[in-house]
């Protein structure tokens, strides 16, 4: 009796935590999750200190002691290489593959400790999934794909294909409606699944290599249209990746996965300019670093120029936002600074500090000159282990 | 001897007849349903279900129910060829197989062969059926084709959800598989014995010898159906929150009808040879003719018999193993 009021206890807490405007979307604490014959032994091994390859005999440590937060209306990006457990971890954010340890919560409720009714509410109300391989049902048309999941919801006929029917257009897909899946390009078809997973209206979509079995043209145009719909719609996102530079393109935050455990967390300017450890560092060797840093990651403080050269400077000015790609030409046609402006409190542009082509050219080239311009095998590199960083 | 000591005999078919007697005794009234039933689909297809309703109607009427079925399912699935086809077959099946003159079933039966595959299989249907009627067997055949529709029904009713269950849970799926080798590969004939002890002599101990020998590919095919539907996709399922039954209704099933189909079609070939068999318990119908022509040694009759089961045969295989690869 106690302990079951104990429980609704708990679960009041949750509730009234996830009317906080700040509370996190999804949070993992502690999350560990291992195959085998006896998965919670081995979580036991791991947390008495041994490490995934001492426990191989017994099974697979896929995720190990993963923590982090994603915000409402974020992109967190887990990034690593494959068998790095990352593709395990997004599916114990939904169940799929329920944590052997720690705890999920989504908008506030744990759903580690839901019962199959409970979960299967929760997915249908807070947790739309893309799938690498699309997934499309190829017995249903596009639009009934799209419908797909505000059918699970209950929503009736006429309103779902209605709303299916707007996503489709929102994605470029006007017109394909009543086609059958076959009949569409691996683009196209990413599409229907990004439309699936937004037509179904819930806060949180997971995204497991949405994009990464499309060509890299295709796939550019994706993530600049999954921005988009980003800053439309505000959907908090948990994408998987094994492409840093997609990472760092589409990111508000990354966190970079290694044998299981999470390496680092940080913003992509962080993880560019501060690497945690050699592993982290090799890996971002060879990112497109324009696409990633901007005005603001690079900028020195006013302090650093002349008040003749700042008096100079000031006739360009350009967004703390802006990336490297467009920056560089601007600063090439200026007088060899520019200032960088933010916005303020009340929306009037601040002077925030100043880039010099010098500070240009140091800021393409990767940290620690020393490191090789490859990624390395998984194993040939040592990682400290990720407690610190989590 | 020393022989004495390891010579030893299990009685082995004493218990089999022990436990026949007790089934006999136990499950006298459901066996006796289940004969009535089987006796009942059996002359709804040879004569018509006008015949059987305990009200005298016209003896058309059947038909007009398997128009508006047929067209309620051509209009569902939005596909006038899948709703003229259905209502083809259940107007045969309803109106009854002997009640129109030969040359209009053979003729419906090859507007089904049409829709279900190619103006080539109409005609290759048309001269078959011509030479069914040629030999004098056309009665014959049309009881034939009655045995292993309901045969081929009863086989999918108990089959299909038993392959979803085996699909569902491995230790049933292991449980299930030595029982399905052993209905699958036991000498047919023996099954002709216990069917004769329950049923007596005549069409109803001919389906269940025939059901039993012919059930286990509609098991095995679901299973197998189930099991090769595209992981990810059964995933999306489960990640939109769908609930296990929807998902096998909505994505499972739907996906695996083609290989359901293929089980189906070994169905009908497994109980075609196997109707043959049961003529020799007074099942009649071609099977009746072999077995006839097999004690009179009568080669003439025989190679009737059997080129009419042949046409059958292909016809059944052609027509069922198209329709489940068929898109809209």
């Amino acid at each position: 009796m106690l302990k079951r009021w104990l429980l609704h206890q708990r679960e009041y807490e949750v509730l009234s935590e996830s009317d906080h405007a700040a509370a996190p979307a999804v949070s993992v604490q502690n999350v560990y999750k291992a195959f085998g014959r006896r998965p919670k032994q081995i979580v036991k091994r791991l947390k008495e200190g041994a490490t995934r390859q001492e426990l191989t005999s017994q099974g697979t440590a896929a995720v190990i002691d993963a923590s982090f937060d994603v915000n409402p209306g974020e992109i967190f990006v887990v990034m690593g290489l494959s068998g790095s457990g990352k593709s395990t971890l997004i599916r114990t954010l939904n169940g799929l593959q329920p944590p052997t340890d720690g705890v999920v919560k989504i908008m506030g409720q744990d759903i580690t400790a839901a019962n199959k009714t409970e979960l299967r509410r929760l997915r249908r109300e807070h947790l739309a999934m893309v799938f690498q391989h699309f997934a499309l049902f190829p017995h249903r048309t596009v639009l009934d794909n799209a419908a797909y999941g505000l059918e699970i919801q209950g929503v009736d006929r006429a309103e779902r294909r209605r709303r299916a029917g707007d996503i489709l257009s929102k994605v470029g897909l006007e017109g394909w409606a009543d086609h059958y899946p076959d009949a569409l390009s691996g683009g196209m078809q990413q599409r229907v699944g990004l439309a699936r997973a937004l037509a179904a209206d819930t806060d949180i979509m997971l995204m497991d290599e949405a994009f990464s079995a499309l060509d890299p043209l295709i796939r550019r145009e994706m993530q600049g249209q999954l921005l988009h719909l980003q800053e439309e719609l505000g959907k908090t996102i948990v994408f998987i990746t094994h492409d840093l530079n997609e990472a760092m393109y589409l990111g508000d935050r990354i966190a970079v996965m290694k044998d299981g455990e999470i390496a680092q967390i940080g913003t992509p300017a962080d993880i560019l300019s501060k690497p945690a450890d050699d592993y982290v560092a090799s890996f971002i060797a060879d990112v497109d670093r324009t696409r990633v840093l901007t005005a603001e990651s690079v900028m020195v403080p006013p302090a650093a120029l002349s008040e003749e050269e700042q008096v100079r400077a000031r006739t360009t000015t350009v967004k703390a936002g802006m990336t490297l790609q467009e920056l560089v030409p601007v600063a090439i046609r200026s007088d060899g600074a520019v200032a960088v402006e933010g916005d303020g409190r009340d929306g009037e542009p601040v002077q925030m500090g100043y880039v010099k082509l010098a500070n240009l050219l140091e800021a393409m080239a990767p940290p620690e000159t020393g490191t090789h311009p490859t990624v390395p095998e998984p194993e040939t590199s040592t990682v400290k282990p990720a407690g610190e960083d989590a | 001897m020393a022989d004495e000591a390891i010579d030893f005999r299990i009685p082995l078919g004493d218990w089999t007849e022990t436990a026949e007697d007790w089934i006999q005794d136990v499950f006298d009234t459901p066996l006796g349903l289940l004969a009535d039933l089987m006796r009942m689909l059996f002359d709804i297809i040879t004569d018509g279900l006008a015949s059987v309703l305990p009200v005298e109607v016209p003896e058309w009427s059947p038909l007009i129910l398997a128009l508006l079925l047929g067209l309620g399912l051509g209009f569902a699935a939005k596909s006038w060829r899948l709703g003229l086809g259905t209502a083809l077959v259940l107007g045969l099946i309803l109106g009854g197989l002997h009640l129109p003159p030969w040359y209009i079933v053979a003729v419906v039966f090859a507007a089904i062969a049409w829709l279900a595959k190619s103006w080539k299989l109409a005609l290759g249907t048309l001269v078959g059926m011509t030479l069914i009627f040629g030999v004098g067997l056309w009665e014959e055949a049309m009881d034939t084709l009655a045995l292993v529709a309901v045969a081929t029904l009863i086989s999918i009713v108990i089959g299909v959800p038993l392959g979803i269950a085996a699909a569902y849970s491995r230790t049933f799926s292991a449980g299930l598989r030595p029982v399905l080798d052993f209905l699958q590969t036991m000498p047919p004939m023996v099954y002709l014995i216990p069917a004769i002890a329950f049923f007596s002599v005549g069409v109803v101990p001919g389906m269940v010898a025939t059901i039993l020998f012919s059930m286990a590919p509609s098991a095995r095919l679901t299973e197998l159906g189930i099991r090769g539907v595209n992981h990810e996709v059964v995933e999306v399922g489960e990640a939109f929150g769908a609930s296990t039954s929807r998902i096998l209704r909505q994505i499972q099933l739907p996906l695996a009808v083609p290989t359901i189909m293929v089980g189906i079609n070994q169905v009908i070939m497994l109980g075609l040879s196997m109707v043959v068999i049961a003529g020799m318990v007074g099942a009649g119908a071609l099977g009746g003719e072999v077995v006839r022509a097999l004690s009179g040694n009568d080669l003439a009759l025989g190679v009737e018999a059997g080129i009419c089961v042949v046409v059958l045969a292909m016809f059944l295989d052609r027509i069922t193993a198209h329709s489940g690869r068929a898109k809209t």
